[in-house]
């Protein structure tokens, strides 16, 4: 029992961010409307993205140190969740764009970015299944994984501020990003953030033991 | 235990915002001229969304929880075949 309270935890937080994402009181404005409501479910996906692949960070590190294979399928399956997140966070803020912004893609510097990030990630995978060996692959990859968050951070965090962005709301855009969060709406927001990323981490751990099962079989 | 102190400062950092931000004040949250979905409000309806998603959510849910218990279960079974391999 002590093992799922968090899981539990997970469930009952993003039962909340449902609720009150749809029923809590948000601000009034123009051009964004009632869609102001998706910041609750596209920007977590993002922020769960991050997670995730700093996890994987931390794990192909891990096994650069000590060479255990299992940081390996832990580095390899956190990355998926990961790149998950960040097809949804792609998906639903093209979806988002289309009705604020006016196009699904406009080459918003943050949008393109965020696309070129992806792709290095699914590189990640191409890489891994491309090699056969499998100490050759763990190593290679973990390599490649340090590199590739190395890449995402300023794809993501730097390089969209350093020029006139719909996301950071330039030129009187109303971009979610030009306003601060107010306490009401971090009252659900921050939630949202934790929700995701405890539910993330619960699927990648599941696959992680399904792995650990494969492994076991094939040996 | 350094170099997790290290990502977290990575992290924190790649939060950060620029301060040029547009402050929402009160009076936003009594705005009448920006339309949003009232009348759908005022006659309950967007509780029949919050429903359908809470319904969806909470099965989907049920069938994360149910994929774990094959799992534990495989997992127990691969230790029990294991241990007999061993003996």
């Amino acid at each position: 029992m002590k093992k799922y309270w968090w899981k539990g935890l997970t469930i009952l937080i993003l039962f909340y961010v449902i609720i009150g994402g749809f029923l809590l009181e948000v601000p009034r404005l123009n051009i964004l409307n009632e869609t102001i409501r998706a910041l609750y479910f596209h920007v977590p996906m993002w922020f769960g993205m991050i997670i995730m692949l700093a996890i994987s960070l931390y794990h192909s590190i891990a096994f650069l140190n000590k060479s255990n294979p299992i940081s390996d399928i832990r580095a390899s399956e956190y990355a998926n969740i990961g790149v998950v997140f960040g097809v949804l966070g792609i998906v639903t803020g093209m979806f988002w764009a289309q009705y604020t912004w006016g196009e699904w893609w406009s080459g918003d510097p943050k949008q393109n970015a965020s696309a070129i990030g992806l792709l290095i990630y699914l590189a990640y995978f191409v890489l891994r299944g491309s090699l056969e060996d499998q100490e050759q692959k763990a190593r290679i990859s973990a390599v490649y994984n340090i590199f590739a968050f190395c890449a995402l951070i300023p794809l993501l965090f730097i390089l969209p501020r350093l020029t006139d962005s719909l996301h950071p709301g330039s030129g009187g855009n109303p971009g979610f990003n030009a306003y601060d969060l107010d306490s009401r709406l971090r009252l659900v927001f921050y939630p949202a953030v934790i929700g995701w990323a405890l539910l993330g981490v619960w699927v990648a751990t599941l696959r992680i033991r399904i792995r650990k099962i494969e492994n076991a079989l094939y040996q | 235990m350094k170099r997790l102190m290290v990502m977290l400062a990575m992290l924190i950092s790649a939060t950060l915002n620029a301060q040029d931000k547009i402050k929402i004040q009160d009076s936003d949250y009594n705005n009448s001229d920006v339309a949003m979905a009232d009348i759908m409000r005022s006659e309950g309806k967007i509780y029949v969304v919050v429903g359908v998603l809470l319904v969806i959510f909470a099965v989907l849910i049920y069938y994360l929880v149910r994929l774990e218990r094959r799992t534990s279960k495989l997992e127990q079974q691969l230790d029990n075949h294991q241990e007999n391999n061993n003996d």
